[in-house]
């Protein structure tokens, strides 16, 4: 029983931490999130170059085939990063899902060019009532064609292919086809755009069923906790800076038991974050009967603590923690964005109370 | 990663299991609330079954009894003890942390001395540590030994020390040097219980009950060989017995948290909210998915660390906020147990509505005390911010 990270992952950690510093320095994600998409083409050759578009994927449709820990590894850097654009969208969610789901045909025509770097991808899954729970979906197509509006879809405009989860299976609608808007919304995160998408009469390729859904949106969530809990150190990391560096008083205000409480607070918020988010990796990548609860526990516990380290965070930084110029704020919009999606605390604990309370017993020994 | 047991960890579960499954007791549960006196000498026997199949203390060297188990079959001994409906080991506090102290600093002929009575819980051990005037600020410590001859001379008070009623030996910790700084000065010795001058006094906690004793110290002679450690060097002995508390500790809490979840689930089947079972209830039902995922994280936290102490040898970050961890949250759980019976949590063992003979109305005043024993909330993020985030020290 081993539960710290192998030689080959702490590589991978910590080259993609590498990457995304030199790469993604907090000037570039400022000066992307300021445009329309916050996609950059260059930026997005390089994360191919890397692998990192098929970091999970099978060799033979042109992925590196890791597991998911490494994955969750990797979104851990991404969210340090505060990595703007649609990698998320495209990898662990729209990338997922296919690889879940389709025939090895479509896994060529639609994963492949993920792989490649060549496609950008999104899931279209809420709709008017914004609720996760995939049997209240109201869209269904009609024959081959979709009709009606996706609501927070993310990157949506950036997007080659939009898979779009309907009430009788994933379709996937091509980016140029017809009879499809794409309206941004005005999200709080500048960082990953959100869009109203609406379909009218819009061509659409079946790829599967959504019996498959729900582990490619385990695989989803548990990436989505890794990118939170990157979000989260680096929220630590430049508020205990701070606390260090700002003087009250004639002392550095980190010497006041009220500031370091908070931030220890902070850290234990982030270390019991990141042990959710790697054992629901772990578990993901076993195929445990527990997976699912893992990835509830996960994301239950971390979306609050998501936020609350952000609170903390911006208390610490006083002033200066309210200001547009420090970088405080912008880890705080990404955290409440991934504090809804694929359900807050409150949607993951109901789902964690249906499996050890209406279950009859839990079991006594749970490694 | 890999959370599956190894070939060799496998073997120790099996053995253990077995082992367990023809020698652990099943009649626990009807000793558990009988006199103090009469139950202890139950745990005593227990552990002495324990110690003739060697599994009083796995994790200690094979010289000294032990198994030399690793911090994974650490984990998986007490999993199994839980699994077996075990009863607690008597000497708790011996094969913890004084016993692995003294192992780690005793002289030959202590260890000779005291380590197997300690595993045969043939002499219980008790802690002599805090003070009246050195409880977070242990250092500040004023029980005094003076040197007369061949024996050392304690004057002073201890308090707040688990099984002191009961102990035959107390790990002392005492001032030698009162012109040094306030760590420098220290020495440790182990004291005979029924020294003359030793007198043990029952200290009544909030929760009615004697569970831990004052010890007063009077012109009490321990003879110099009784030293542990170096003389002078006493803020290391204790620091590593303290290390010791916070180790062995982690490795089973989450289990005993996890059976108090499963029997508040059931009584939430039973208890009424709004016409309807409480665990119907949606508040009811996220305060339990809550208490259980912060459970199992703290697991998975324990889990970490202990990997971590795997490879490099030393406590890794996380093990300091598992003690911060655990003490808010059986609060929670606790106060979630009150909130789901109602007016019946309060009541007490001896009223015949009390809910499971008063375990909860006794567990929500006992829970009380987790965050300010063995390190007060308040000072283990004082620990975390100035060891750990390298804020600077505030005091």
């Amino acid at each position: 029983m081993e539960f710290g990270l192998s030689e080959s992952q702490e590589i991978l950690k910590d080259s993609a931490r590498k990457f995304f510093a030199g790469e993604c320095p907090m000037e570039e994600v400022r000066r992307l999130m300021e445009t329309d998409t916050a996609y950059d083409e260059k930026l997005w050759a390089k994360l191919t170059e890397q692998g990192y578009t098929g970091i999970i994927f099978p060799e033979e449709f042109g992925g590196v085939g890791l597991g998911k820990v490494e994955l969750i590894l990797l979104m851990e850097e991404a969210g340090r990063a505060l990595l703007p654009g649609p990698f998320f969208s495209t990898v662990p969610l729209a990338g997922a899902v296919i690889n879940a789901i389709a025939s090895p045909e479509h896994k060529k025509k639609y994963l492949e060019p993920i792989c490649e770097g060549k496609a950008r991808a999104t899931v279209a899954i809420l709709e008017a009532g914004a609720n996760w729970n995939l049997a209240d979906l109201k869209i269904s197509s009609a024959g081959s064609k979709i009709t009606g509006e996706k609501l927070f879809v993310t990157d949506a405009a950036v997007a080659n292919l939009i898979l779009v989860v309907a009430k009788d299976g994933v379709y996937v609608v091509d980016a140029k086809a017809s009879g499809m808007t794409i309206t941004p919304m005005a999200g709080m995160d500048m960082t990953r755009k959100i869009y109203a998408v609406k379909f009218k009469d819009t061509p659409a390729e079946k790829i599967g069923t959504t019996g498959n859904l729900s582990k490619a949106l385990d695989i989803a969530t548990a990436a989505l906790v890794g990118e939170m809990v990157g979000g989260m150190q680096h929220t630590l990391d430049i508020t205990v800076e701070y606390a260090k560096m700002r003087k009250q008083f004639g002392k550095p205000i980190g010497m006041f038991q009220a500031v370091q409480h908070h931030c220890a607070d902070m850290y234990l918020e982030t270390e019991s974050s990141r042990s959710a988010a790697y054992y629901a990796a772990w578990t993901l990548e076993e195929n445990t009967p527990e997976a699912s609860t893992a990835v509830s526990i996960a994301k239950a516990y971390a979306s609050d603590a998501a936020r609350t380290v952000g609170n903390r965070g911006i208390q610490v930084h006083g002033g200066m923690g309210f200001t547009w110029e420090n970088d405080v704020h912008l880890f705080y919009r990404r955290a409440k964005a991934s504090e809804t999606a694929f359900g807050d605390s409150i949607f993951h604990r109901e789902r964690i109370a249906r499996q050890v309370i209406d279950s009859e017993t839990i079991s006594a020994k749970s490694a | 990663m890999d959370l599956n047991l190894t070939a060799d960890e496998k073997l120790f579960r099996d053995e253990l299991r077995s082992w367990l499954a023809s020698n652990a007791p099943k009649d626990w549960p009807e000793w558990k609330n009988k006199p103090l006196e009469e139950s202890y000498s139950y745990l005593r026997k227990w552990q002495r079954k324990l110690y003739e199949g060697g599994w009083a203390a796995v994790s200690w060297p094979k010289e000294f009894g032990g198994r030399s188990a690793t911090l994974m079959e650490q984990s998986i001994f007490w999993e199994e003890m839980a699994r077996a409906e075990a009863p607690p080991m008597a000497n708790s506090l011996g094969l913890g942390l004084i016993g692995p102290t003294i192992i780690a600093y005793g002289t030959e002929a202590q260890k000779k001395r005291f380590v197997p009575k300690i595993l045969s819980a043939e002499e219980i051990w008790c802690q002599g540590f805090s003070e009246p005037n050195a409880g977070s600020d242990l250092a500040n410590l004023q029980t005094e030994a003076r040197l007369d001859g061949d024996h050392y001379i304690i004057n002073g008070q201890k308090v707040w020390t688990s099984y002191g009623w009961i102990g035959d030996w107390c790990e002392v910790v005492t001032r030698t040097d009162s012109a040094a700084a306030k760590h420098k000065g220290l020495t440790v010795l182990l004291v005979d219980m029924k020294t003359p001058g030793v007198e043990v006094r029952p200290l009544k906690q909030m929760t009615g009950e004697s569970e831990f004793n004052e010890i007063f110290f009077r012109d009490v002679r321990v003879p110099k060989e009784n030293v542990l450690g170096k003389v002078n060097d006493g803020w290391n002995v204790a620091i590593s017995t303290l290390m010791y508390e916070r180790g062995s500790y982690g490795a089973r809490l989450h289990l005993i948290f996890k059976s108090h979840m499963t029997r508040l689930i059931e009584l939430s089947k039973k208890f009424q909210r709004n016409g309807k079972p409480a665990s119907e209830d949606p508040i009811v039902r996220q305060k339990l998915a809550q208490a259980y995922a912060e459970i199992e994280i703290m697991r998975l936290n324990q889990m970490r660390a202990f990997s971590r102490m795997t490879t490099t040898g030393v406590p890794g970050p996380e093990g300091s906020i598992q003690k911060l961890f655990w003490s808010e949250l059986n609060q929670r759980i606790q106060q979630m147990a009150q909130e789901i019976f109602g007016p019946y949590g309060q009541l007490l063992g001896n009223d015949p509505y009390a809910v499971d003979n008063g375990t909860w109305s006794y567990g929500y005043l006992r829970t009380r005390g987790n965050t300010i024993e063995a390190g007060t909330s308040e000072v283990q993020r004082n620990i975390i911010g100035h060891f750990v985030l390298g804020l600077p020290r505030s005091y």
